[in-house]
Formats: structure tokens, C-alpha cells, sequence
């Protein structure tokens, strides 16, 4: 216990000689980068119009007034119900939608039996709806404590469900229902995120101090069944699935989820070189036994071999020959050719259009972007005292930067391709609601660890004990 | 935990460092692999998707594009395709370019880095500049009556401003219209099938990338050889000729077409076109010698570029007596473009000069701005300057009162020289009708255009392919469109 223990001592330390005053709010913060946010959106809307018709686009008004009542409303939310939270996670999650509004829009234009921006601002409202209903509703973040069970049910059962629908591109990862498409991988990572945080919080120390000596070393100390038998299992059974079901991005965010939680946890190396060699044991069992899986990895080393047999090149070499095209300042929002990737060309290969019409300089700044997001959430994870509110604050930045890392990762040929979505960028309904979700998950975390960090409370300073951490955990 | 939230946050940030390593690779420094992959279709979008540069006889374009709102935007179009397509040539998204198309595509295309207003800046900024124009030194005028005066038969005009080298004139027949081979589609391929099956090749650029026998016409060259070399001092002296000629070390006779060339003096079988004296002028002269003069005049030269490639003349040095006979009236191995025999005639008429033709005037910018100039152009000097005084007369002489009348001008002074060529295995083919010449009109302080005519007519009864009948006409229609305009630099 002596590092946790130590830990707190450290909090309290920092705390303790802070004097009772506000801290600042920065709500006008806020309130101006979400209408910085809203006018590089409109820009952006505009800027393709010109480039591609000459005209502005008819509807930029109204898509910028849409995009503005929408960000102001959830600015209200949060200025009613979370009044410390971080200002930055709001007006980034605005931003980045916008501008994947305005790439689907953009594509759109290209393709003219296809279009994708209506449905998706209809879904981004769906989603905005969501983050508001969390942050006016979910008051206290440890209240989901209590449905961890129900989360990880629910979250088994989304994700079981694609198996009795039909394939879409080799992947079971959808639900059809009356012409709408459902993932419901991407609403169960959050459930799964949160079922995580709250049995490791409430188990960390059986994980972390019991269990039988391997070899008679400290290090090498396993746990008990009992305590990691469940997260195990359930852990096995969701990836199980997710291969089941081809879903090969999900199935890697989930692994890395645990582990990271699992390090962060109980704080054991073990645990990472364990992951480390369970990650490399199953991609190659995985690489072997399924052909899909193989191609991906053969395209990801050669991804030109499909040019040099005369077959032209495929998506992969596209969205190569797409960031290439973008060089560093890129050709101009509506002035590239990203559309020649094809089919997932406003999904899973949004980022390239990005890449090739914004350039290095544009696509920096999205990854930079992101990395604030993960950032903030490390942050606001930091800065809370109760287990289970820093590991779903940590789970869910690290889910963040892990679908970020290998999407972006794949499309730019840094490792293997896996079909996923680029948060709030690509087109999808499931990942735009998803996402807004766990940004007012963020929102209100952040909003508890920052009122915490500006009024101290002396019975919680007071009780800064690692018991403390289980008893709010058991509360 | 603090501190392995920090661990996880440091993994984050790895994460991330990553992908913006990787970005900068792919985007920065290893872009340009790429970029020039041949299949990134980029580079086409980018090619097609601004208007090309004109091509321009005078201050009119003759070419166009033509807005498809496709991924390949623009499409050539040409006015007058068929006339001046030995010129442009084609501009294909499918098949590539040709002939000036093809020369002056980094101009038209916009690429050439010298359109750039800040060459040194091309880093900064990928777009390409919009595309220049190619001025020609063609005379529209002359290029109109070439045309027409081929029309319905085959053959092929070639006109050159003896002082300069400018090329007035290049028209080959059947000749083709290049926008048909413009587009992408599915008609665009079938054209290009159908033009390159036609026996009549229309696609064949005959007056540059064709070699003929030039017959007597070569005859200017074996006088001006004979004359060099002071095997002929004066041109009403008579020749110690027969008629027959029998070739040397054979027992083949040569005969003439017309009577009396027994011994005549050069003026009347220069005007009479006697192959027997030619034949044996060329033999005194030695191969050695008419190879040289041959070779002064442009011939056995592989090099020339107009700035297309023009197929080479050849005039074959290594031949026995009776085969330099026989060169020497411009048979056996002796070939010719149309454009070679028209710098045979600027030569004579040039003061013994040959300048190297070309046809491009300048090229320019969008804007207008010049990019580059044709410049002074080499010259050579094909015969002594006496020689070619001389040689003048006999040409005016053959056009007053030889076989050349039918390009008589009233008003002007023309020099011509006719050839009808043998060829095909025992001259079995149709002999092909030549005339070269060139005209000076009365206050033109030197001749102002040089023409040679070739019509290789299958139709016409053999009997009337004759240089004379079938190509002098249409070399004075060139001429007199060129000496009606006032002088036109590039206008």
C-alpha cells in the first residue's frame, strides 16, 4: 500500500495549502473557442463550395447557424451542470465534428449517389442530444459505479448481437434495421470502458498485493482466481467475439484498454510484458489462421504489390498516393483527388482527404487535436481522488488514443490496416453518439476533478488513505 | 497510480509522436515516390486539369480545349485539324502527344519551369503554372494553298523562307483531323484503330517523316556539285555526252524523256532534264565529291530537328560507277523528304546558304510574355555563292522556257526544277511527280520563299505524273500566297 499511500500524501500536500477560493471557471474560455470552432467549420464549408462550384455552398448559413444552436446548447449544459469543467473538451469535440462534416460534405460532392453529411449531421445532433441528457443528468460520475454489471451485460450483448446480421465487407459489425446501420462495438466500449474501471477499482488491491509468488519472485506474483478470473473471462469473451465477428480495430482497442487499465491499476509491469506477449501470441495465431487478416498484413508491407501484378492500386496505395499529394501545406480544401480511394472513402479513410487536402500542416493539427482530448482526459483523471473516477477518466482517453493511433496508423501505411472510424471525423452514426458520450463522460469528470481541485474538501483531505479509495469505491 | 497515470499518459504521447513521425515521412520527404508512381492518376488529373496552351499560325490559334467538367478536364480541340495536323500533331489523354503537341508539351502543359514568374520558387508552391503558347512560323496563306492544292491526292508540301529557315508551309495529305483522338472514351480508341489500319497512313507526317526518290530534282545538286568542282566552268559549253548513256561497267542504256540531249551544254539539260548528262556529270564528279556536296546541302544527317525529328536524306557514298549514275538523277539509293529538297532549293536560292529550317517562332506565357525566341539559327554553306548565282539562272531558265512553266508568275522571278521519280521493284509503282523551286518577286531584294512539291498521285494515268503537271501548280499557288502578303514577322 505504500504507493498509493504515497500518492495521496502527495495529493494532500497539494491540496492542503490551497486557499478556499474559485478557481477560475473559464467558461467565456470556452464560449469563444466553441465559436472559433463553429466559423473554421463554416470556412471550411465554404471554402469547399468555392473550390469545387465557385459558389458558396446555399446552405452554409444555415449549416453554420445548425452547428452553432447545437454547440451553444451543449455550452449551456455545461455551464449549468458543470460548471469546472475543463473548457477545452467541448469546443475540440465541436471542431473535429465540424470538420468531418465538412470532409463527408466535401466527398459528397464527388460522389452523386451517395450522400453521407445529412445523415451524419442528423446523427451528430443525436449525439450532441446525448452529451447534453449525460451532462444534465449524470450528476455524479461514481454513480455508474453501481451499474457496472449492467454495462458489462449490456455491453456483451451489443456486442454479440452483429452476429445474426449479415456480413458488410467481410465484417459482422453491424445491425440493419429499416435502412439505419447500427455498430454497436463502438456504444460498447464505453460500457466496457466503464465495467473496467469499476471492478479494477474495486479489486485493484487483491490484483495488485495477492495471489502466489511464480518462481518465489516478488515481481512475478500472480493473483488469485477469484478476483481475476471474471475480468478475464469477460475480457477473452469480448475479443473472442470481435474476431468472431472480424472486427479486428475493436478487438486491439480492447486489448490495449485492459492492459492499460490493468497497468494503471495495480501498477505491475507484469502486466504490460504479459499483454505485450499475449498481443504478439494472438496476432500471429490471428495472421495464420484468417486470410483476412493476412491480406491486410501483406498489404500493409507491400502495399504496391497489387500495382506491380497490374491489378492498379489499392486502397492502401490510394491513401498513400493521397497524403503524398497533400504535401506539406496540401492542395486546398476541395482541390484533391482522396476520392479515387473508393468505397471507405468517408469512414475509414476520411483522414487521408485530410491528409492530401490540408496537408502536413492540416493533418498535424488534427492529431494535435486529438492529443489535447487525451490529454485533457489524462488530466482530469490526475486530478480526482476515487479509483474508479481515474481509471474511466484514463480508460477513456486512452480509448481515444488508441482508435486514433491505429486508424491513423493504418491509412498511413505505419502499421496494419484495421477498419475503424476516426473519432467524431468519419462518417457513422454509431461513432459520432458514441463519441459525444464520452466527451460529456469527460465533461463531467473534468468538472469534478477541477471543483475538487479549487474547494477542498476537509473531511476528503482528511481521509486520504489508500481504505479511502475502497470505500468510495464500495459506496 | 499518479504515477502510472503518467506512464499510460507518456505511452499516449508516444502514440502520437508516432504518427506525426510517420505524416511528415509519407508527406514530406517521401512525397515525391509517390507522387510519380505510375499509378497515381495525379498526375494526368493535374495535366488535364487546366486548360493547354495554343498553338498559333500568325496571331491565330489553331488549336483549343474544350471544358468536359470530367476528372480529365480538358480536351485538345483543333481548327482546321487536318490541315495543320503534319504541324501540331495530336494532344491524347489516351495516346500521348506528337509533333509539336509532343516537342513543346512542358510549354503547352504548363510544366516548363522557365512559365514559372519565380523559377526558383517552384518548391513552395505544387500548382502548376497555366499553360504558354507556341507561335509557329507558319504562313497561313501558304499553308491554305499547300492544302488545297493537295487535295484528293496524296503527297506532301514543304516552304521555307530561304534567308531564315522558317517553315511556311508543311502539309501532308490524307491527312487526319487530331481531335478525334482527343478524349479518353470508347470513339477515341476506335479512331486510333481505324487511322493507324488506313493503308493511306494518314497519320504519316510525308513531308518530314517520309523519304522519296527526288528524281530529277536532285539534278540542283549534281549541277551544283559539277560546278564546285569545276568539272563544268561554263553552262552553255557543250558536254561530251551520248545519248543513250550506257552505265558504266553494265550493258544498261539510260534514255531521256525528251529529244536532242546529245552533248548539250548544262543550261538546256538543265532545262530539258537530260538524265544522260546528269548521270555521266555525276560519275566525273566522283562519289567522294557528290557525297560532299550532298551532305552540305543536309543529306546523310540524322540529327535534324524542327524542332520534331525529321527522317534522315540519304545520298549513299559507297556505289560503283554505274549506281552514281544513277544517284546522280536522284534513283537508286538516293532519298529525300519533301523538307530536304525545299533546303536544297532556299540553298540555291540563299546564295549557296543552307539555313537550318525550323518552326517555332516563340513560345510565350498566358500572359503574353516571352518565354523563348528561335535565335540565330546555324548556317552552312552548300556550294560557292558563283556556284549558286549560276545555278539561279538555270532554275529561272527551266521555269521560263523548260518543264517547270506551269509555275510561271507573272512578275516574278521563279526558279524551278521538275522530277518525275521511278520507284518499286522495276519501277513498277507510280512514278511520284516532284517540283522544287523558289520565287523572288520583283522588289524583294532575294527570293522569299522556296518550295518543294511532292504528289505521289495512284489514280493519274502514268503518262501525265510529271513534276511539271501535277506539282508546279501547286508550288505557285504556295508561292504566290507567300509573295501577295506584305512581309509578316510572326504576324
Amino acid at each position: 500500500m505504500t504507493k498509493a499511500g504515497t500518492t495521496g500524501t502527495t495529493l494532500v500536500a497539494a491540496d492542503a495549502p490551497a486557499p478556499a477560493v474559485r478557481l477560475p471557471r473559464r467558461r467565456g474560455i470556452e464560449l469563444s473557442l466553441i465559436v472559433v470552432a463553429v466559423l473554421l467549420s463554416v470556412y471550411g464549408y465554404c471554402a469547399v463550395g468555392l473550390a469545387k462550384n465557385g459558389t458558396v455552398p446555399p446552405g452554409a448559413a444555415g449549416y453554420g447557424a445548425g452547428l452553432g444552436v447545437l454547440a451553444l446548447v451543449a455550452h449551456l449544459a455545461v455551464r449549468l451542470r458543470a460548471p469546472c469543467a475543463d473548457p477545452l473538451l467541448l469546443p475540440i469535440g465541436v471542431l473535429l465534428n465540424g470538420l468531418g462534416l465538412v470532409l463527408i460534405y466535401r466527398l459528397d460532392l464527388e460522389t452523386p449517389g451517395d450522400h453521407a453529411a445529412p445523415a451524419q449531421l442528423v446523427w451528430s445532433t443525436l449525439g450532441v442530444a446525448l452529451f447534453i441528457v449525460v451532462v444534465l443528468l449524470l450528476r455524479d460520475h461514481r454513480v455508474l459505479q453501481r451499474y457496472s454489471y449492467v454495462c458489462v451485460v449490456a455491453a456483451l450483448a451489443l456486442l454479440t448481437l452483429p452476429i445474426f446480421f449479415p456480413a458488410v465487407n467481410g465484417a459482422r459489425i453491424w445491425i440493419r434495421i429499416a435502412g439505419f446501420s447500427i455498430q454497436p462495438g463502438e456504444f460498447a466500449k464505453v460500457l466496457l470502458a466503464v465495467f473496467f474501471a469499476a471492478y479494477l477499482a474495486a479489486n485493484r488491491s487483491a490484483l495488485a498485493y495477492t495471489g502466489r509468488r511464480v518462481l518465489g519472485i516478488d515481481r512475478l506474483q500472480l493473483p488469485t482466481g477469484r478476483v481475476l478470473g471474471p475480468i478475464v473471462a469477460i475480457w477473452l469473451l469480448s475479443v473472442g467475439v470481435l474476431i468472431l465477428e472480424r472486427d479486428l480495430g475493436t478487438s486491439l482497442l480492447f486489448f490495449g484498454l485492459f492492459v492499460v487499465l490493468l497497468y494503471v491499476a495495480t501498477g505491475r509491469t507484469g502486466w504490460i510484458a504479459l499483454g505485450l506477449l499475449l498481443a504478439a501470441l494472438g496476432a500471429v495465431a490471428v495472421g495464420q489462421l484468417e486470410p483476412h487478416v493476412h491480406s491486410r498484413v501483406e498489404d500493409w508491407q507491400h502495399p504496391f504489390a497489387s500495382i506491380d501484378a497490374g491489378q492498379g492500386p489499392n486502397q492502401l496505395a490510394q491513401s498513400l498516393f493521397a497524403f503524398a499529394a497533400g504535401g506539406m501545406f496540401g492542395t486546398g480544401l476541395g482541390l484533391g483527388h482522396s476520392i479515387l480511394i473508393g468505397f471507405a472513402a468517408k469512414s475509414d479513410f476520411i483522414l487521408a482527404t485530410a491528409g492530401e487536402e490540408l496537408g502536413l500542416a492540416g493533418l498535424s493539427a488534427i492529431f494535435l487535436l486529438y492529443g489535447l482530448l487525451v490529454e485533457r482526459g489524462y488530466r482530469a483523471g490526475l486530478a480526482l481522488r476515487d479509483p474508479f473516477g481515474r481509471l474511466l477518466a484514463v480508460g477513456l482517453a486512452s480509448i481515444l488514443a488508441l482508435q486514433v493511433f491505429v486508424i491513423a496508423g493504418g491509412v498511413t501505411g505505419l502499421i496494419p490496416l484495421t477498419g475503424m472510424a476516426m473519432p467524431f471525423l468519419a462518417q457513422g452514426g454509431s461513432s459520432v453518439v458514441t463519441n459525444w458520450a464520452m466527451v460529456a463522460l469527460l465533461i463531467r469528470v473534468s468538472d469534478r476533478s477541477r471543483s475538487r481541485l479549487g474547494v477542498p474538501k476537509v473531511e476528503e483531505a482528511d481521509r486520504t488513505t489508500a481504505y479511502d479509495d475502497r470505500a468510495e469505491a464500495a459506496r | 497510480m499518479t504515477r502510472h497515470i503518467r506512464h499510460a499518459a507518456f505511452f499516449c504521447a508516444l502514440l502520437l509522436i508516432a504518427l506525426l513521425v510517420n505524416a511528415t515521412r509519407l508527406q514530406v520527404f517521401e512525397a515525391s515516390g509517390y507522387d510519380d508512381n505510375v499509378a497515381n492518376r495525379r498526375a494526368t488529373f493535374a495535366r488535364y486539369g487546366q486548360p493547354r496552351g495554343d498553338i498559333l499560325v500568325g496571331r491565330e490559334p489553331v488549336t483549343g480545349s474544350h471544358d468536359t467538367g470530367e476528372h480529365l478536364r480538358y480536351e485538345r480541340t483543333y481548327a482546321n485539324g487536318p490541315m495543320y495536323a503534319p504541324v501540331t500533331g495530336y494532344a491524347s489523354q489516351v495516346y500521348g502527344t506528337s509533333l509539336l503537341e509532343h516537342t513543346e508539351d512542358g510549354v503547352l502543359s504548363g510544366t516548363d519551369p522557365l512559365l514559372s514568374p519565380f523559377p526558383l520558387g517552384k518548391g513552395l508552391a505544387r500548382g502548376r503554372n497555366p499553360g504558354g503558347d507556341v507561335v509557329t512560323t507558319l504562313h497561313r496563306g501558304a499553308q491554305e494553298a499547300a492544302y488545297e492544292g493537295l487535295a484528293g491526292r496524296k503527297g506532301a508540301v514543304a516552304a521555307i523562307e530561304p534567308a531564315t529557315g522558317r517553315i511556311l508551309a508543311l502539309v501532308s495529305a490524307p491527312s487526319y483531323d487530331p481531335s478525334v483522338l482527343s478524349g479518353n472514351g470508347s470513339s477515341v480508341t476506335r479512331s486510333w484503330k481505324s487511322l493507324n489500319g488506313d493503308a493511306d497512313k494518314p497519320m504519316l507526317n510525308r513531308a518530314v517523316r517520309k523519304t522519296y526518290p527526288p528524281g530529277s530534282t536532285f539534278k540542283v545538286v549534281t549541277a551544283a556539285a559539277a560546278l564546285d568542282s569545276g568539272v563544268v566552268q561554263d553552262l552553255d559549253e557543250p558536254t561530251d555526252s551520248p545519248d543513250p548513256y550506257r552505265l558504266p561497267g553494265t550493258r544498261t542504256s539510260l534514255t531521256n524523256e525528251s529529244e536532242g540531249c546529245e552533248d548539250v551544254p548544262l543550261r538546256k539539260a538543265f532545262e530539258w532534264s537530260c538524265n544522260t548528262v546528269f548521270a555521266k556529270l555525276g560519275v566525273r564528279v566522283g562519289a567522294k565529291r557528290m557525297a560532299a556536296t550532298a551532305a552540305a546541302f543536309g543529306f546523310n544527317k540524322a540529327d535534324l530537328r524542327i524542332p520534331f525529328s525529321v527522317a534522315e536524306s540519304t545520298f549513299d557514298p559507297k556505289v560503283d560507277r554505274a549506281q552514281l549514275a544513277l544517284s546522280s538523277i536522284g534513283q537508286y539509293n538516293t532519298r529525300a523528304t519533301p523538307l530536304q529538297m525545299a533546303m536544297v532549293a532556299a540553298a540555291v536560292a540563299n546564295g549557296g546558304k543552307v539555313r537550318s529550317p525550323y518552326l517555332v517562332e516563340r513560345t510565350t506565357r498566358a500572359s503574353g510574355g516571352t518565354v523563348s525566341t528561335a535565335g540565330s539559327r546555324p548556317t552552312r554553306q552548300a556550294m560557292h555563292p558563283s556556284t549558286s548565282v549560276r545555278l539561279k539562272e538555270l532554275m529561272a531558265d527551266a521555269v521560263r522556257e523548260g518543264t517547270g512553266t506551269n509555275a510561271w508568275i507573272p512578275g516574278v522571278t521563279v526558279g524551278g526544277k521538275t522530277g518525275t521519280a521511278q520507284h518499286g521493284l522495276g519501277n513498277s509503282g507510280t512514278p511520284y511527280a516532284w517540283f522544287v523551286s523558289w520565287a523572288q518577286g520583283d522588289r524583294d531584294l532575294e527570293p522569299k520563299v522556296a518550295v518543294a512539291v511532292v504528289v505521289e498521285d495512284a489514280d493519274a494515268d502514268r503518262g501525265e505524273i510529271s513534276g511539271g503537271g501535277d506539282a508546279a501548280p501547286i508550288a505557285r499557288a504556295v508561292m504566290e500566297a507567300v509573295l501577295k502578303s506584305p512581309s509578316q514577322d510572326g504576324s
